[in-house]
C-alpha cells in the first residue's frame, strides 16, 4: 500500500457532509481512510468500494471441510475395517453428517481467517491512518485524507467547505 | 400522530433514541459498578457452581452409581441446554438474513446465552462418561491401537455437532463483538478496562477497510450458522431416534426437536430480557414490537412443538405397534403421568394464551409463560428419555427412577454455571450492540434530515426502513 503516511483528518457529525467530502477528495485524487461508528452503504459508495473477496475464503474453506470429512470418516473407516450393524464399511448417508459438520466448522473459521487477513487484524504495528479520535466509535463519522505537507491546505479547504466540524492536521 | 415519510429523524423500532451517541451511553450504562442485587446474584450463581463442583467430586471418587439410573437426569439436562442455545442462534443468524430489523437491539442477549446454553450444556457428555479427563477418546485421535471412533454412531454424530457448535456460535458471537469492544475501549475511563478492552477489540477503529470485510465475513458466518443451528437439534434427535427404543424410534423427531429448541430458547431468551430490562430500563431499545415479535415466535414454534405430540401419539394409535402405543399410554396415564402433563400443558397449552393480544404485551403475564415453558421444556426431555427407557420392550426390565442428591446438584448447579457466565457477561462486555443498533437508527444528516423542524412542530417522524419494512406499531 503505497498510501502518504501523513494526512488531514476531518471530524463529521454528519453522515451527508461526510460523504460529501470524501467525494470531493477523491475527486481530487486523495487516498482516503473513512472512519464510521456503523457500517453505511453511502459511505461505501461515495468511495466506489467493491466486493469484498471474503467469500472467496469462505468457498475454499467449506470445500475443504467437506473434503476433509470425508476423507476422515472413510480413512478411519478403512484403517480398521469393522462391520458395524450390517452396514457398509463406507457408509456415506451416515458419513454425511461428520461431512456437513466440517463443512460448516472449516468454512467459519477461514471465513474469520479471511476477515482477519484482508481486515489487517489484529492491528500491530502503524495503523492505516495515524490520526484517529475515540468518537469515531461513538456518533461521528472521520475522513482522512493521505496527503503530503504541501497539499494540506487544499484538503482543510474541501473539509471545512463540505462541513466538517473539526479538522486536525497531522503535524509530525 | 402524523406519520410523515419523507423526512427522517427517528427509527420505527426505536422511536426513544435520539442519536448515535445515545446508544453508546446507554449501553455503557450497563457496565457500570453493579448494585448489591447483583453482587447477591453472582454470589448466588457460584455458590451453585460450587455445588456442582463438590457433587461431581463425589461422582468421581464414588463412582457413576452416585447418579440416577442410566443417566437420566444428566442426558435430560444435556438435551435442555443444547436446545436453550438454539434461539439466540435463530434470532443473530437467520433473523440476521431475513433482515428482520427488531433483531439489532436484542441480539446480543440471545447470542451470549446461546454460547453460555452451549457451554452448560457441553459438561454433561463430559461427566457423564464418569472419567472425564479422558474427554479426548471421543475424538477422532491417531491411537497406538490404531481404532478409531465409529462414524456410523449418532453419539459420534452428536461430537461433531455439539463443538462444531460452540465454536461456531463462540467465534459469531466473538466477531460480532469486536466493533463494540472497540466502542468501550474509546469511551471507558478505568485504564485497567481499557488496557483489556484494547487487546480484545484487536485494534479495531471502524475503517473502511475494516467495515467493507466485517460486514461480508458476518454475512457468510450467518449463513453457515443458519443450516448448522437446525443440524445441532436434528443430530442431537438422532441420538434416540435412530435406535429402536419404543418413544424414540420416529421420524418426525428432528423437526420436533428443532421446534422444541427454538421454543425453549424464545422463553429463556424472555426471561432474561424481562429482568434486564427492568433493571436497567431498557424501554428505549427493548420496545413492545420487540416483545411482540417475541410472542409470536414463542406462539409458533409451541403451535408446532403442539403438532408434534398429537402427531406422536396418532402414529403411535395409527401404526398398530404394540410397544409404542403401550409407552405412549404410559406416559400419560402410567408412573411417570405427571411428567407428561407437565410437558402437554407448560409447552403446548399455556402459550396459546399468547394469542390475546394484552397478555403478550403484558411484560409480566409473558415473563411469566416464559418460565412455564422453560419448565416445560425440561420435562418435555425428561418425559422423551425416562418414561421410554424406562417402560421399554420386556416386562421384567421395567424400572423406575432414582433421583439422586447428586443429580438434583448437578441439575442445579448448571443453572448456577449458566448463569455465572451470564451474569459475568451483562458486567464486562457490551451486552447492545452498540454498531449495529445505529444501523437501525436513522444515519445523522445535516441538510436531508429536517430533524430540528420536526422538534419544532412538536411531532413525530418515523424513518421508512431502508430494508422496505414499513411497519408502524403505536406503543
Amino acid at each position: 500500500m503505497s498510501k502518504a503516511s501523513t494526512g488531514v483528518l476531518g471530524v463529521f457529525p454528519h453522515l451527508d457532509t461526510a460523504t460529501a467530502a470524501i467525494r470531493r477528495l477523491r475527486k481530487e485524487g486523495f487516498d482516503l481512510t473513512v472512519y464510521s461508528p456503523t457500517p453505511r452503504h453511502e459511505v461505501e459508495e461515495a468511495l466506489g468500494t467493491k466486493e469484498s473477496p471474503v467469500r472467496i475464503f469462505t468457498l475454499v474453506g467449506a470445500f475443504t471441510g467437506t473434503a476433509a470429512g470425508t476423507a476422515l470418516a472413510t480413512w478411519a473407516s478403512i484403517d480398521w475395517p469393522l462391520v458395524v450393524g450390517g452396514k457398509e464399511i463406507i457408509s456415506l448417508p451416515a458419513f454425511s453428517v461428520i461431512m456437513f459438520e466440517l463443512t460448516i466448522l472449516l468454512g467459519a473459521l477461514s471465513t474469520v481467517a479471511g476477515l482477519f487477513i484482508l481486515g489487517r487484524l489484529p492491528h500491530v504495528g502503524p495503523p492505516e491512518a495515524p490520526m484517529y479520535h475515540p468518537s469515531f466509535t461513538a456518533g461521528n463519522f472521520g475522513v482522512f485524507a493521505h496527503a503530503p505537507r504541501d497539499r494540506y491546505g487544499d484538503v482543510q479547504r474541501i473539509m471545512t467547505e463540505s462541513g466538517s466540524e473539526e479538522v486536525l492536521v497531522d503535524q509530525r | 400522530m402524523s406519520v410523515d415519510q419523507s423526512t427522517v429523524t427517528r427509527s420505527a423500532f426505536h422511536p426513544d433514541v435520539e442519536s448515535y451517541e445515545q446508544v453508546n451511553r446507554d449501553a455503557m450504562r450497563l457496565l457500570t459498578p453493579p448494585g448489591r442485587g447483583y453482587l447477591a446474584l453472582l454470589a448466588m450463581s457460584v455458590m451453585l457452581v460450587g455445588l456442582l463442583v463438590f457433587a461431581e467430586l463425589h461422582n468421581i471418587i464414588y463412582g457413576l452409581g452416585m447418579i440416577g439410573d442410566n443417566w437420566a437426569v444428566m442426558i435430560t439436562t444435556f438435551v435442555f441446554w443444547v436446545g436453550i442455545g438454539h434461539a439466540g442462534t435463530l434470532i443473530s443468524a437467520i433473523l440476521y438474513l431475513f433482515r428482520a430489523p427488531w433483531r439489532q437491539a436484542i441480539y446480543r442477549f440471545a447470542e451470549a446465552m446461546t454460547v453460555f446454553a452451549v457451554l452448560t450444556a457441553a459438561l454433561f457428555p463430559l461427566l457423564h462418561i464418569g472419567r472425564p479427563w479422558f474427554f479426548y477418546w471421543l475424538l477422532p485421535l491417531p491411537s497406538q491401537r490404531g481404532i478409531w471412533p465409529n462414524f456410523r454412531s449418532p453419539l459420534l454424530w452428536d461430537v461433531f455437532a455439539v463443538t462444531t457448535y460452540l465454536t461456531v456460535s463462540s467465534v459469531f458471537f466473538y466477531i460480532g463483538l469486536i466493533p463494540d469492544i472497540a466502542a468501550a475501549r474509546d469511551s471507558t475511563t478505568n485504564p485497567m478496562r481499557k488496557k483489556v478492552y484494547g487487546v480484545l477489540s484487536l485494534g479495531w477503529r471502524g475503517t473502511d477497510r475494516e467495515w467493507r470485510h466485517f460486514t461480508r465475513a458476518y454475512l457468510f458466518l450467518a449463513a453457515l450458522a443458519t443450516p448448522l443451528v437446525l443440524s445441532v437439534h436434528s443430530v442431537v434427535s438422532w441420538d434416540f431416534a435412530v435406535s429402536i427404543v419404543p418413544g424414540w424410534h420416529t421420524t418426525i423427531f428432528a423437526p420436533y426437536f428443532v421446534a422444541g429448541a427454538i421454543l425453549s430458547g424464545v422463553a429463556m431468551v424472555v426471561t432474561l430480557m424481562v429482568p434486564v430490562h427492568k433493571i436497567f430500563r431498557l424501554g428505549a431499545y427493548f420496545t413492545p414490537v420487540h416483545y411482540d415479535r417475541l410472542a409470536k415466535l414463542l406462539l409458533l414454534t409451541s403451535c408446532i412443538v403442539g403438532y408434534a405430540y398429537g402427531m406422536e401419539y396418532f402414529m403411535a394409535y395409527y401404526s398398530g405397534e404394540l410397544y409404542e402405543r403401550d409407552v405412549f399410554w404410559d406416559r400419560v396415564t402410567g408412573d411417570y403421568w405427571w411428567a407428561g402433563w407437565s410437558m402437554i400443558t407448560f409447552n403446548a397449552i399455556v402459550p396459546q394464551l399468547l394469542w390475546i393480544r394484552k397478555i403478550r404485551q403484558n411484560l409480566n403475564a409473558f415473563f411469566i409463560i416464559s418460565v412455564f415453558v422453560n419448565i416445560g421444556m425440561w420435562y418435555e426431555r425428561f418425559v422423551i428419555i425416562v418414561p421410554s427407557l424406562s417402560h421399554s420392550y420386556e416386562p421384567w426390565k421395567f424400572w423406575n427412577l432414582h433421583m439422586t442428591w447428586v443429580d438434583a446438584s448437578l441439575l442445579l448447579g448448571s443453572f448456577g454455571w449458566f448463569f455465572m457466565w451470564f451474569l459475568l457477561f451483562l458486567r464486562y462486555l457490551p451486552g447492545l450492540s452498540m454498531a449495529e443498533i445505529k444501523e437501525v437508527l436513522p444515519p445523522p444528516m445535516k441538510h436531508h434530515g429536517a430533524e430540528h423542524a420536526a422538534h419544532d412542530e412538536g411531532r413525530m417522524v418515523v424513518e421508512t426502513l431502508p430494508t422496505g419494512y414499513k411497519e408502524w406499531e403505536v406503543r
